[in-house]
């Protein structure tokens, strides 16, 4: 009997050890494949995510460190190995909490971006490198993941979330009402100039998106990175945030922040926890007779607030505005002029044309003394050098040729009153457009 | 006659644009017949500090969507909203959502 037994242990120990080294053999090969994540384009269901029985003794090594912290444990792995996380944006906030959430081990980790990759981007999008430019972020940030932890499932998806350029907004919105009806706590997070804001949405009864904003704010309160300029690490620190919340959640922790606006204020280095209003009874989506009963066209919902990250105005006539060729001409003719160039000073220390003088067009609209007396003295002199009583000319220069069209709008206000009579017209296109047909050396923001 | 009432307005997430890019306001409501509420807070900032394009942070009688409005580091809902009858030292921020990152 006691022969039996000892002849079955050793049997099962020579299998075990079998087991185990067919799996290394398969997780070798899996690994290998790494490089040859598959990018989708569009969203097909997927097979159940499997839980662990049990860690292994590389799962042991590996998550170590936390497995020692009683908050987390054992069982706190094993449930970050069975939760699936939708990371929506590749970006500023996305790379750091994919990054987090695969090294802790989160079992599998769905990576949204319909953007590739810029150099512009690479400040405080850390997980894509110079070589990953011109590639799908989602796929960049997957291989990225991948060579962190090659046993988390990634799925890159290559789409947006709706069907214009998808804006911060809708996606808020489109992505808040998607977590309400399946059922799935939002914890989101947002990073812009030196600040940062974070609140897990739709958790043990607390708001939701909704219930804070039921109503889009006006398109042109809607700032964006590439208007408004941020310091990559604020987003990296609310990314880092977000992992932190999505563990606690995952593992069984549970997140304090359901009922919470964290904000962080990079430039004071502050954060303050502010106590937000309870689920609404009257909320749209999550209260208790909602409107909103499936997923709706958010593009319409938010206004024409949804449409390119850059609009382009369209204030002037045609006879008012001037290409950059022809100020290209205008330039080589050495014909008498001022050129104008309105945009705000941190902007002109970037890059400017070396004759422009700057007047931000706030000054303008404010009617600033000391820029207004500049801006009479430059008239003079230039209806001086031009020994007649034409209308000098004056063009307003900006990076994109929005804010010159409305600089030309003050402007003409201004001539024949404050200012000498002028002939006032805008450079289409500012000074990218000048970047891109006329001077490629200058640079480009 | 109810006293005059010192409170610290607060303005964040890109709100301080409207008011000259000061984030801190350290201000006096002067004296007057009724206590003040949230309400003739917004009327007095609009009066005082709004420097541009009221629009962007008023509409109607109360603020646009998208800002949020914190009383003593809860949010105004918990506290009343409009009808808050502000109290001296009273700290009340004006914070726009933020998007991006």
């Amino acid at each position: 009997m006691a022969h039996e037994v000892h002849c079955l242990k050793a049997q099962l120990e020579e299998k075990e050890k079998e087991i185990v080294a067919l799996k290394n053999k398969l997780a070798h090969l899996e690994k290998g494949n790494a490089s040859v994540l598959k990018l989708y384009e569009k969203v097909t269901p997927l097979s159940a995510l499997q839980a662990k029985a049990a860690l292994s003794n590389e799962d042991i090594m590996r998550y170590s460190r936390q497995l020692l912290l009683p908050e987390l444990g054992v069982q706190g792995q094993l449930n970050l190995s069975k939760t699936s996380v939708l990371v929506v944006g590749c970006g500023g906030l996305g790379c750091p909490l994919a990054q987090y959430l695969a090294a802790a081990g989160i079992g599998r980790l769905g990576l949204l971006d319909y953007d590739e990759v810029e150099l512009s981007n690479l400040h405080r999008q850390v997980l894509h490198g110079e070589e990953n430019q011109d590639q799908a972020k989602a796929l960049s940030a997957a291989n990225a993941v991948k060579r962190l932890n090659s046993t988390v499932e990634c799925i890159p998806y290559h789409l947006q979330l709706s069907s214009e350029n998808a804006l911060q907004l809708i996606q808020q919105y489109l992505v808040n009402d998607a977590c309400v009806l399946s059922g799935k706590p939002l914890v989101s997070a947002s990073a812009l100039r030196m600040e940062g804001q974070l609140t897990v949405y739709n958790y043990r009864g607390g708001p939701c998106y909704r219930c804070l904003y039921p109503v889009p704010p006006p398109s042109e309160t809607v700032t964006n990175c590439s208007d408004g300029g941020v310091l990559g690490v604020v987003p990296g620190i609310m990314g880092c945030f977000q992992a932190l919340e999505v563990l606690k959640i995952a593992s069984g922790q549970g997140s304090s922040c359901g009922q919470q606006l964290v904000m962080f204020d990079a430039q004071d280095a502050r954060f303050r926890s502010i106590k937000l209003r309870p689920k609404q009874a009257g909320c749209a989506v999550c209260g208790e007779n909602p409107s909103v009963t499936r997923l709706v066209d958010y593009e319409a919902f938010c206004g024409s607030a949804a449409t390119d990250k850059c609009r382009i105005l369209n204030l002037l006539s045609r006879d008012q505005r001037i290409t950059v060729q022809d100020y290209k001409s205008i330039m080589d003719n050495a014909e008498p002029h001022l050129l104008l160039d309105v945009r705000p000073l941190v902007e002109v220390d970037i890059c400017h044309l070396p004759t422009s003088l700057n007047i931000p067009l706030s000054s303008l609209e404010d009617r600033k003394s000391e820029h207004i007396q500049l801006l009479q003295e430059r008239i003079s002199q230039l209806k001086l050098q031009m020994e007649g009583d034409c209308r000098p000319p004056v063009y307003i220069i900006c990076k994109l040729g929005n804010d010159s069209q409305k600089a030309v709008q003050v402007m003409e206000k201004m001539s024949g009153s404050e200012v000498e009579s002028i002939t006032v017209k805008d450079i289409s296109g500012g000074l990218m457009a000048w970047a891109k047909r006329i001077d490629p050396t200058f640079p480009q923001y | 006659m109810a006293a005059p009432v010192a409170i610290h307005l607060e303005f964040g997430g890109g709100a301080e644009l409207l008011v000259d890019g000061v984030k801190d306001h350290h201000v006096t409501l002067p004296s007057q017949p009724e206590p003040w509420d949230v309400k003739q807070l917004l009327v007095w900032i609009r009066q005082n500090l709004l420097k541009e394009r009221p629009e962007l942070f008023v509409q109607g009688d109360s603020v646009r969507p998208g800002i949020l409005v914190l009383i003593n580091d809860a949010d105004w809902e918990l506290m009343g909203e409009l009808d808050y009858q502000l109290q001296d030292q009273d700290n009340v921020v004006f914070i726009s959502t933020l998007h991006g990152g």
